[in-house]
């Protein structure tokens, strides 16, 4: 039995690995089923609409024809890993991994760091990973979750009027109860000192579908704020239980895991007022995504199943992941020419992704996402957030891009950077002396 | 025909005894282990040990750790991801806690702290039965993930509560190609599994089927109820330790409490049920069923991949999977292990059944 099924896999991973080889590949560690199948689908659909967008409108970068294979991880680590092991050497070689799932990038850091093939954790995974003197293959692109907590505190100060009206003031930092949700206590903590205002962590137990004590807790608090660090389904829970105290939802204000039209839907109308912070605005009125619509989509070739979701927020998002991962790969082509580029040569690319104001114009995505300038030291390249107000039926912008209070977040990460190279027993690279 | 015994004899006890009464059995035990020892690390890509046979011989272990519990003592669990977990942290803390600790020391002092939860957990099991276990095993589950998640400690204030583990060797030999890591598993997964082999063929396995059968007629024979049960708990909590920390190890390098959540423990469980109740080759079976058929069938689909949407595909092979867990569940409701005896069997007097 065990033979066989070996056998068997080994004859089918030989059949489906027999695709060209002069292009450059990017492998799809997509997740279309399981709990989280809704945003995945939504966002891997996203994604591979560019990489066809990139091929049917300039016959990919720089001659060099774009290709992609998918690989269902289902949300789960250890089959994430097997995605990570299957695609990583295929035709050519993969570029880069976006998994969009913290576990699995976890599970695979050690290995991608091995195999040199780069990391893209756009807006998750761990904020020390910015540092790209430890974490050579890892990127946090355009904001890790530390910067981003600490723009959701400007952004409370934004509505209140000033940084110095918070002095005072009561928040409360409602988390969901994992290493995920733990992860910006020490970030929030200095904010607190910093601007002297009063903050109350309270933990939801994991899922989080049980929030009952937690806002009678709220309710009796009466704090002006509640941070919500939320993930699945605890964010409509939150919103349904603040909605049944009579916590105002425009003082609710989340992260992006918490931002999409699934987390503001299922809550129904106990979401409206709900603010999210984002990281890649939503809607159809960039031209980048009109096109996308009118070329692709145009020519049967879209990938998905219904084109209503053009638009949303998790397609938006893929779209943005696969831009990024594209223009590292044209920065790339620039120092080593047009041809099939190996996962160290797209990481040196991803490392020199320069986003201007008028890069994106030329893109079509204006305003869509922050400017992002990466260097070998900063993997994260721009650390700007934005916030969104869930009006019933769409998310509105609420706040311009938040920068990310660095005094709060560069001690942090200096002091976690450390840590890690100890336990590793790694050294820093040098990133002046690299070219 | 295949498995005819006719002409092999046992003139001795210890012939009588012998793990693999038939010489066919031996040849090919014989073959299996000379292939996946010699042949494999040598010949199979990287994809292929690091993807697919470390976690399969790594589950493969947890589900037999299970095994000795449920299977053999009968008593039911739904806490094996969160012993595996206490076994991933304890060795990580052994390991960058005292340096200089040798991998092999760490990785059985893990595998000792998970015995010594397990058996904490399993005192109620003393008291209630079937069912209620399961629901005491159950709080094992949540508590531990929470201790871990909610005290810095175990995870050295990592900010992200994640472990990575430092570089590994043994005997100053470095393990970190793919094909050292599958030996390391493999010889450590097979060591454990001949163990647990004698362990149900010897008093303390007759102990434990005895309890399993009928715990007030065991003890009536004079089995001592405390010591068996908590044994069990012990050896079962050890071999999900040591499967865990090579999950956290050897598998990924770094990983979070959340890796061994509920459904890692429903995925062990629904192993030794697959696989069959109370055997270890049975646990082998189905951890293979329920790591490499996914993959398969995943593998299967990318040949229709272009014309079929990939939505579409995702959600089949799901329902593949789903169908045949019910077919072979119908076919044999003892598991595979039970359909591979009865294969056997047949073999024996084929191709004259009569």
């Amino acid at each position: 039995m065990k033979q066989t099924l070996i056998a068997a896999s080994l004859v089918l991973a030989t059949i489906a690995g027999s695709a060209l080889a002069a292009d450059q590949f990017i492998p799809i560690p997509s997740y279309r089923v399981g709990p989280y199948a809704s945003g995945g689908a939504k966002f891997y659909g996203g994604m591979i609409d560019y990489l066809n967008y990139v091929n049917m409108k300039e016959g990919g970068v720089g001659g060099v024809k774009l290709t992609y294979e998918e690989c269902e991880t289902e949300y789960k680590n250890d089959r994430g890993v097997e995605c990570y092991e299957r695609l990583k050497a295929k035709n050519g070689g993969a570029s880069a991994f976006n998994f969009m799932s913290t576990g699995i990038t976890y599970a695979v850091m050690d290995r991608a760091e091995k195999d040199q093939i780069p990391l893209m954790t756009m807006g998750f995974g761990r904020a020390d990973a910015q540092d790209g003197r430890a974490f050579k293959y890892t990127f946090p692109l355009i904001t890790s979750y530390w910067s981003q907590a600490t723009a959701k505190i400007q952004f409370i100060g934004q509505r209140l009027g000033g940084m110095d009206k918070l002095r005072g003031k009561k928040i409360v930092n409602l988390y969901h109860g994992s290493a995920y949700g733990k992860e910006t206590i020490p970030v929030l903590d200095a904010m607190a000192t910093k601007h002297g205002f009063e903050l109350k962590h309270i933990e939801v137990p994991a899922p989080g579908t049980e929030q009952q004590s937690q806002w009678l807790d709220i309710r009796r608090e009466q704090p002006d704020f509640v941070v919500l660090r939320s993930w699945g389904v605890m964010t409509p829970a939150a919103l349904k239980s603040a909605q049944r105290v009579g916590y105002p939802r425009e003082q609710i204000v989340s992260n992006w895991w918490g931002g999409s039209e699934e987390d503001a839907i299922a809550a129904g109308d106990a979401a409206k007022g709900y603010i999210a912070g984002s990281f890649a605005l939503d809607g159809k009125q960039f031209p980048l995504i009109q096109d996308i619509e009118k070329v692709v989509y145009g020519a049967g070739k879209g990938n998905l199943s219904d084109k209503g979701y053009i638009g949303t927020v998790n397609y938006n998002r893929g779209v943005v992941s696969g831009l990024l991962m594209v223009e590292a790969i044209r920065a790339a082509q620039k120092k080593y020419g047009a041809k099939t580029l190996t996962g160290d040569q797209v990481r040196w690319g991803m490392e020199n992704i320069n986003i201007d104001a008028k890069r994106q114009k030329a893109l079509g995505v204006s305003d869509m996402f922050p400017q992002v300038r990466t260097s070998c030291q900063n993997h994260e390249g721009s650390g700007y957030t934005r916030f969104m107000q869930w009006d019933g039926k769409d998310w509105k912008p609420v706040s311009g891009w938040i920068k990310a209070d660095t005094s709060i977040t560069q001690p942090l990460i200096k002091a976690s950077v450390e840590k890690y190279v100890k336990e590793k027993g790694i050294t820093l690279r040098n990133c002046n002396a690299e070219k | 025909m295949f498995y005819r015994e006719s002409g092999q004899f046992k003139s001795s006890y210890a012939a009588d005894s012998a793990i693999f009464t038939i010489a066919q059995d031996r040849v090919f035990i014989a073959a299996l282990l000379a292939l996946s020892f010699v042949a494999v690390p040598g010949l199979a890509s990287d994809y292929l040990l690091s993807g697919i046979l470390i976690p399969f011989l790594i589950l493969s272990l947890a589900a037999l750790g299970l095994n000795i519990l449920t299977g053999y003592a009968g008593q039911l669990s739904l806490g094996s991801a969160a012993f595996m977990a206490v076994g991933a942290f304890a060795t990580y803390n052994f390991m960058v806690r005292l340096p200089g600790m040798p991998l092999l020391l760490a990785l059985l002092l893990g595998g000792l702290c998970a015995a010594l939860v397990g058996v904490a957990f399993g005192l109620p099991s003393l008291r209630i039965k079937g069912f209620y276990l399961a629901v005491a095993t159950l709080a094992a589950q949540f508590f531990i993930e929470w201790v871990f998640t909610k005290f810095g400690w175990f995870s050295n204030y990592s900010s992200s509560g994640v472990i990575s583990a430092p570089a590994m060797q043994i005997f100053g030999y470095p393990i970190d190609t793919p094909a050292s890591k599958y030996l390391l598993t493999l010889s450590i997964v097979a060591f454990m599994a001949l163990a647990a082999k004698n362990m149900a063929r010897a008093s303390i396995g007759r102990a434990w089927m005895a309890v399993r059968d009928m715990d007030v007629a065991a003890e009536v024979i004079g089995i001592p109820m405390l010591r068996t049960k908590l044994l069990a708990f012990a050896i079962s909590s050890f071999y999900c330790g040591v499967a865990g920390a090579l999950y956290a190890f050897v598998l990924l390098g770094t990983v979070d409490a959340q890796a061994f959540d509920l459904h890692r423990s429903f995925q062990i469980l629904f192993m030794i049920i697959i696989g069959g109740v109370g055997s270890i080759l049975g646990s082998f079976l189905g951890a293979a069923f329920i790591v490499l058929l996914p993959i398969c069938l995943n593998l299967i689909g990318q040949v229709f991949h272009g014309a079929i949407s990939t939505q579409f595909l995702a959600n089949l092979e799901m329902m593949l999977f789903g169908g045949l867990i019910i077919f072979f569940l119908i076919v044999e409701p003892h598991g595979l292990a039970r359909l591979w005896q009865i294969t056997k069997e047949k073999l024996r007097v084929w191709p004259f059944p009569h």
